[in-house]
């Protein structure tokens, strides 16, 4: 299946009880074929705005906004009218493979049955079909390895297992939420690299949610930064991660010890809000050096930085200038060494 | 502290090694598993100085954590010798054991786990210089106090508990806990990597203001080579229950082993491609006999030596090990021309 541009906008996931809001009014496009990045911290709402696109939230919680795949509106459809595209076009990986893998089935099995779900190949060409899957996604020995449950796997084995399953359909835009965190980082390399190797060779589209700007900047064309449930930057993930135009992302920038810079880290002061207990105004005035009245009084929109590129900061300009070539330079120097 | 001589360790070890028992009859091992299982510390020394922080760097199975536990005798080491100044501590038992303990502090990676919700923070730390029996009764509120305010918490919050804190908070008062006791050494096990970006860098200044201005000696385990750069003034790399390389840090060493090299090279950067490096394979060894370099199985430069023998730790340049049969051929090779 080729892959469509998904259009999301004024997407709001709330607590059904209370009506808290998690996230507020996220808007997004990811191009067909392209890679599009949320990071953000614990509770910034990556991960919901992520869910809400197939409607797979916790219980206790509601979405609004429009979600928009190719000439198909998302939003509003019936639950079964939903399970059609989940899989099929939409598919979906998570942290933690083992709570998608069923630890009583041989991962053959598993791959099998998606298969035959999404009415694949038939009872005697699925298996095969599955071993196959195993070995586009770097399972040396397929045949042999399809035989054994999930236990007999070693963590980063066992997400390329969830990753065979969630294409086994072979969906034109798959959803990947942290999929490496729990990973050591050489294995972290090798899944990252599965992804972008199943993307440009199936030109599907990719979210990629995670708390790691390393990952984020070298996986995705496209970034969003969040906070406290909403979106305070975006743009190409080149541009926003080495010339940032929002005192958060900057922020994050100076705290993170990153190779070359023995210089003091520089933390942002107090810690992450909770998205319920945010104020009329920018929701990380409290913690923001450039904090001014203004900021508090009322919700900040996202401005225009460039061509592509917004920011939720009414003196984004300054955060632009000042911030830009100090960091610009850093990069190039330990690229150098 | 008494007999601390000029140049003495505060802290080492000589030939640690720790064999776990291996399970058998219930919980079958994988079948890449084999029955000779390696012991999770082997043959490992290191020391520590005074006022020094040393970095432990490895991924998960290193035996990092074990040789944590064992420094800290949380764990009775199978072989070899721990000594704290210059006193032996393998052969402690009961009360000169836990009078030993209190010398030797340990920061867990989790402070929610390691602290308990139903005490005040400021009774957790009064608790601890009780028990030490440390100060007349009357002087512990004060002592609480500067506890506090030395790790960045308001003296007023004693009476908070520890739901009520944020992560990095919680972290802090796992810290001041820890400092209570008026350790010689401070052994802290990934205390930073469960905390949002924004926080360990606090977490990281509070630490490295310590060091330098009460000389703190501290051991720091990590898998983040970025965090320990900025953190360490020696690094040991482990690798399979082996001390694999160590270096100082300042200026960034010229990383030998090729294990180092593969994970250094698998960390994401911002601003740089992805990695092509990653591996399929994983860092916990399998098949892997009692004796010969655990890392020979993914080695590029592997040598028949490798099968037999385990390289020893040998110096390639001044303060910079490398326990590897390739690269000690190589330092000879250009040692000879």
């Amino acid at each position: 299946m080729t892959a469509e541009q998904l259009k999301v906008r004024d997407l709001e996931v709330s607590v059904r009880s209370d009506g808290r809001r998690l996230v507020r009014g996220v808007s997004f496009d990811v191009q067909p074929g392209s890679s599009f990045g949320f990071v953000g911290e614990t509770s910034s709402g990556k991960s919901l705005s992520c869910r809400a696109v197939i409607s797979l939230l916790p219980a206790g919680l509601q979405a609004s906004g429009d979600v928009q795949y190719g000439s198909r509106r998302l939003s509003g459809l019936t639950s079964r009218e939903l399970s059609a595209v989940r899989g099929r076009t939409i598919s979906m990986i998570f942290q933690d493979p083992l709570a998608a893998l069923n630890p009583m089935m041989r991962v053959g099995d598993a791959i099998v049955q998606v298969l035959r779900a999404h009415g694949g190949p038939d009872r005697r060409a699925a298996p095969g079909a599955a071993v196959e899957l195993l070995e586009r996604v770097g399972i040396d020995d397929p045949a042999r390895r399809a035989q054994l449950h999930p236990h007999e796997f070693s963590g980063g084995m066992r997400q390329r297992v969830a990753i065979a399953m969630a294409l086994a359909a072979r969906p034109s835009l798959l959803i990947a939420d942290e999929p490496t965190s729990a990973l050591d980082v050489v294995v972290q390399a090798g899944i990252l690299n599965l992804l972008d190797r199943l993307r440009r060779e199936d030109g599907m589209s990719l979210i990629l949610v995670s708390h790691d700007f390393g990952v984020i900047s070298g996986a995705c064309d496209q970034v969003a930064v969040m906070y406290a449930g909403q979106v305070v930057e975006q743009g190409p993930a080149s541009q926003v991660l080495s010339s940032p135009a929002h005192p958060y992302t900057a922020g994050l920038l100076a705290s993170l010890p990153q190779p070359g810079r023995s210089r003091p880290l520089v933390p942002i002061p107090g810690s992450v809000p909770d998205p319920a207990d945010i104020g009329a105004g920018c929701a990380f005035a409290p913690r923001c050096h450039l904090a001014q009245e203004a900021c508090l009084s009322e919700p900040v929109p996202l401005l225009d930085v460039a061509a592509g590129r917004t920011s939720r900061c009414l003196r984004w300009t300054e955060v632009y200038r000042q911030e830009a070539p100090a960091g610009m330079d850093e990069g190039r120097r330990s690229v150098v060494e | 502290m008494s007999s601390d001589a000029a140049g003495q360790p505060v802290l080492e070890c000589r030939n640690l090694t720790k064999q776990y028992h291996h399970r058998s009859g219930r919980g079958r091992l994988a079948r890449d598993q084999i029955e000779a299982v390696r012991p999770a510390l082997l043959d490992v020394s290191i020391s520590l100085a005074r006022g020094e922080c040393l970095g432990i760097l490895g991924e998960s199975g290193s035996g990092k954590t074990t040789l944590v536990r064992c420094l800290s005798m949380l764990e009775r080491p199978t072989a070899g010798s721990v000594r704290l100044t210059g006193h032996e501590l393998s052969s402690l038992h009961g009360r000169e054991l836990r009078r030993v303990r209190r010398r030797v502090q340990v920061v867990f990676q989790d402070p929610f786990a390691s602290l308990n919700p139903r005490q005040s923070i400021g009774a957790a730390l009064a608790e601890v210089l009780r028990v030490h029996k440390l100060l007349a009764v009357a002087a512990i509120p004060g002592r609480v106090a500067s506890l506090l305010d030395q790790v960045g918490i308001p003296p007023g919050w004693a009476g908070r508990y520890p739901s009520e804190l944020s992560g990095g908070g919680r972290q802090r008062v796992s810290i001041a806990r820890a400092l209570a006791a008026q350790p010689d050494v401070l052994l802290a096990d990934e205390a930073v990597s469960a905390l949002d970006a924004s926080v360990q860098a606090q977490v990281l200044n509070l630490l490295r203001d310590l060091r330098e201005q009460t000389g703190l000696s501290m051991i720091f385990v990590s898998h983040n080579v970025h965090v320990l750069q900025y953190l360490a003034q020696r690094t040991a790399v482990m690798f399979g229950g082996r001390v694999v390389e160590e270096a100082v840090s300042q200026p960034p060493p010229d990383w030998q082993h090729p294990y180092t090299r593969e994970l250094l090279a698998a960390v994401p950067v911002i601003g740089q491609p992805l990695a092509r490096a990653g591996s399929a394979a994983t860092s916990v060894r399998s098949g892997l006999g009692p004796t010969g370099c655990p890392y020979r199985d993914r080695c590029p430069q592997r040598l028949d030596r490798c099968e037999r023998q385990d390289p020893e730790l040998a110096e390639v340049t001044e303060a910079h090990l490398v326990a590897c049969h390739a690269v000690a051929a190589q330092t000879a090779k250009g040692l000879a021309s």
